[in-house]
């Protein structure tokens, strides 16, 4: 009984602490608030006229959703990579670290599941996918087996960092016996879903471009960049605009796994370089349309264009030691992989899948701005979200929200 | 064929009743197929009198066959093909006129708009204001939102929601369409054969196809591709043109129709997350368009380029509807759910040829049971030279494309 009524008195704080804060606070949380409401409108648009509003056809059926969706689960998966050492090795470095990656975790699956709903046709009908109500073609379709390492991972990611803030909150230290079983097996599980959804891709015999082995590790490897890349921007954020101390050695330990994971990144893209255009064949033309066009249809190459050299600059800087520990250069380093990243594995990924089509037929993609406004409305979703999580853990973590002594919040947030 | 059927893997005889004899040992049985339908069975070599021959020659029996016949000449078969398709040609069930105007209700649209849960418990509660009509449709809506998987149905419940969805169109349009909910027959798996030599890319199968389909008018919605190549550079798909706007035939170039191929292990299948697409047991992939949730997958899973998306809401004007329809294929649709073709399962099931089979002015369509030895597709099959479009990703699509 107690800790139920700890639990609500939890809630009840949290809500007044997400509530009040300083006047910038107030200003990005007004800000989200009118780009996810723009969004709403236009989803409302999209609902009205089906998916003609966007700019996907039979011949390009998915866009700018599934792109971002498939960017998404990896850095969902990078919190991971914070997991592990804190939890499992208890390098006390991450601790703090890690209650926020593994906010950033929630959030991005939220809107992962969001795109995933944005993009279907009948979202009145989904209901057809919960298991025992609907009809589960499990474990036929790769599609499944996602929806299941999605909501497992988001269980997961949402339970273990409710339990230990909640243990703060009562002033407690939480039981490593609880938390460190359910660390590693969303260790094992942040591989999973990162995994299935290559092979959500990969399983097509139908799409030369994603039918190849390397896609699954090449995914892990530029999530694991891509990830922790906006960990440490949002760490180097909270830094600055919150009391929350977080030290330069966490940093520069997550921007180690960076590195590292940018640099196998680049080796598997040059091995799928090489494979595509030193032997080209009938199945290298999706690689040569990403990179170069095909009959004159050029619409990803200023993308992909910038993606590359951002991604080989960014590498090759944090490589350098120096380069990597002076923070100011990480951080543009960190921006310059995100994006190139979010280039890449979103619709340099997807959109070339469908082009050419199954008899080669190039049919180009633009995304429309019903689609545009959807996707940012998403994004600013994603962000609010993981505004709140990460101010109530962090208000928790300094102890400004305690059990019983609600007084002190209410000092702070004035 | 035997042991030597490399060109389709798929086992016309096992457990399918005895009109098919494929016993491996004897040649005839299956060579004596095609026949029945034409004027003489092709066959080289004479019948081995031990085995399954004598069966066959039972079954053919009816057709008057005479044994140890020799090849059917080119100019045989063509007329009998020309045969199968006179005085069809020429259409014009669908040019009748209705008059009805297209009446499209707002209850309708609020009920079928997303959030129909809420609007439906809005529209049933409020019954007393509410005419009678208004409350059946309602109550309708409300079964047809929740109503389960076709595949997983009872015959009752297939029977209840063919009714409903027939109601339900009375009710609203004021017209009567028939609706079947047939199902595939023993002893039948349809197949598809195409004349790469005789298409002149009039695309008569495909406004056919668009009218017998109920495909939607403002997309253009099309299951048929007509690609037009050049002579002499073989199968340059890449080059060739799928939406071409001029007289045909045009000089130096051939055509060839793609479609869904109804693959016999079909990818598309395995991908669906809630099982709205499947294969039935005569071999037709179809889809259950009330229970597709709209994710397109199975559109990515497709190497043939055979699925059709309802981007927007499908529209037929009223006067063009086909009334005469099967719950599995060509009733109305919905936006955000996915089509294809379905070998017309509405004719097909009930015996008769696909529309693009009976509109193709040239006979480059061939359509039929693969498992009857007397089909012309089987005579097809056995006594041209067949091929099939990405064999190495071994889907086995039951359309074969062969030339003269
Ligand atoms: S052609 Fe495409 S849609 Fe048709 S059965 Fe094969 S995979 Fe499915
Ligand atoms: S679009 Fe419909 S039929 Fe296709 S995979 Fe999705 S739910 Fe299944």
């Amino acid at each position: 009984m107690e800790t139920f009524r700890a639990f609500i008195s939890m809630v009840k704080d949290s809500i007044g602490y997400i509530t009040h804060g300083s006047k910038v606070y107030h200003v990005w949380m007004f800000f989200l608030s009118l780009i996810i409401l723009i969004g709403m409108y236009f989803y409302a648009i999209q609902l009205e006229e089906g998916l003609s509003a966007t700019g996907m056809t039979d011949r390009v059926s998915w866009g700018l959703y599934i792109s971002n969706f498939t960017f998404l689960v990896g850095v969902a998966a990078a919190a991971v990579m914070l997991v592990m050492p804190t939890y499992v090795l208890k390098d006390i470095d991450f601790k703090q670290a890690v209650l926020i990656g593994e906010g950033l975790a929630v959030a991005a699956l939220i809107m992962c599941l969001a795109f995933v709903v944005a993009d279907m046709g009948g979202p009145s009908v989904l209901w057809h996918m919960i298991p025992g109500i609907g009809v589960f073609n499990f474990p036929s379709s790769m599609l499944t087996w996602d929806i299941i390492v999605l909501n497992g991972y988001l269980f997961i990611n949402i339970t273990i960092p409710l339990y230990i803030l909640f243990r703060h909150y009562q002033g407690k230290e939480a039981k490593a016996k609880v938390y460190v079983p359910g660390s590693i097996l969303s260790v094992l599980w942040a591989v999973g879903i990162h995994l299935v959804t290559a092979f959500l891709y990969e399983g097509l015999q139908a799409r030369p471009f994603w039918n190849n082995a390397l896609l699954g590790p090449r995914f892990l490897a530029s999530a694991f960049a891509a990830g922790p890349a906006l960990i440490i921007l949002v760490l180097a954020a909270i830094r600055k605009f919150s009391e929350f101390k977080i030290e330069d050695k966490t940093i520069k330990k997550i921007a180690l796994i960076v590195t590292v994971a940018a640099q196998i990144n680049l080796i598997m893209l040059v091995s799928e370089l090489f494979k595509e255009f030193y032997a080209p064949t009938h199945h290298s033309e999706s690689a040569y349309y990403l990179f170069f066009g095909l009959d004159g249809k050029t619409a990803l190459l200023p993308w992909i264009w910038t993606a590359i050299p951002l991604n080989v600059l960014a590498t090759i800087l944090l490589t350098f030691h120096k380069l990597r520990n002076n923070l100011n250069i990480l951080y543009i380093c960190c921006f310059m992989l995100f994006i190139a990243i979010w280039i890449e594995k979103g619709f340099g990924l997807i959109v070339p899948g469908f082009i050419p089509g199954p008899y080669g037929k190039i049919a180009e993609y633009t995304p429309t701005w019903v689609e545009i406004w959807v996707t940012l409305g998403i994004w600013a979703l994603g962000a609010f979200i993981f505004t709140m999580l990460a101010k109530t853990s962090i208000g928790i973590e300094l102890g400004k929200l305690r059990y019983k002594k609600k007084r002190a919040v209410q000092t702070e947030t004035t | 064929m035997g042991d030597k059927k490399k060109w389709f893997s798929l086992d016309f005889g096992v457990s399918k009743g005895e009109a098919v004899s494929t016993n491996s040992s004897c040649g005839c049985g299956s060579t004596s197929g095609g026949c029945g339908s034409h004027n003489a069975p092709p066959k080289k070599e004479p019948v081995a009198s031990s085995c399954g021959c004598g069966s066959t020659s039972d079954g053919c029996g009816s057709h008057t066959m005479p044994k140890n016949e020799y090849l059917i000449t080119a100019e045989e078969f063509d007329a009998a093909v020309e045969g199968t398709m006179v005085g069809e040609t020429r259409k014009d069930g669908f040019q009748q006129v209705f008059d009805v105007k297209m009446d499209r209700r707002t209850a309708f649209r609020k009920l079928t708009a997303s959030l129909l849960i809420g609007a439906g418990a809005v529209q049933t509660s409020c019954s007393a204001i509410a005419g009678e009509e208004t409350k059946e449709k309602a109550q309708i809506d409300w079964e047809e939102q929740f109503k389960g998987n076709y595949k997983l149905m009872t015959q009752e419940e297939k029977q209840a929601t063919v009714d409903r969805l027939v109601r339900s169109y009375q009710l609203r349009k004021k017209e009567n369409i028939k609706m079947s909910a047939t199902d595939a027959s023993k002893d039948v798996l349809f197949g598809y054969a195409f004349n790469i030599s005789k298409c002149q890319g009039y695309m008569n199968c495909i406004s056919a196809c668009v009218e017998e389909n109920n495909q939607d008018r403002n997309s253009q919605m099309q299951y048929i591709r007509i690609h037009e190549m050049k002579d002499g550079q073989g199968f340059k798909f890449n080059e060739a043109d799928d939406n071409y706007y001029h007289e045909v035939p045009a000089a130096g170039h051939f055509y060839m129709g793609t479609q869904c191929f109804h693959c016999d292990d079909p990818p598309c299948v395995d991908v669906c997350p809630v099982e709205a697409t499947w294969r039935e047991e005569d071999g037709l992939v179809v889809i259950d368009y009330d229970w597709c949730i709209g994710c397109r997958y199975c559109m990515a899973a497709c190497p043939y380029d055979g699925r059709r998306f309802n981007w927007s809401k499908p529209e037929v004007p009223e006067a063009e509807v086909n009334k005469n329809q099967h719950y599995l294929g060509n009733r109305m649709r919905k936006k955000g759910v996915m089509e294809k073709c379905t070998f017309c399962i509405q004719r097909s099931r009930s015996g008769n040829d696909p529309a693009c089979v009976e509109a193709c002015p040239t006979g480059a369509r061939i359509f039929g049971n693969l498992l009857d030895p007397d089909s012309t597709i089987r005579w097809v099959l056995e006594n041209k030279q067949v091929f099939r479009l990405k064999e190495d990703l071994g889907t086995e699509p039951k359309f074969w494309y062969f030339m003269d």
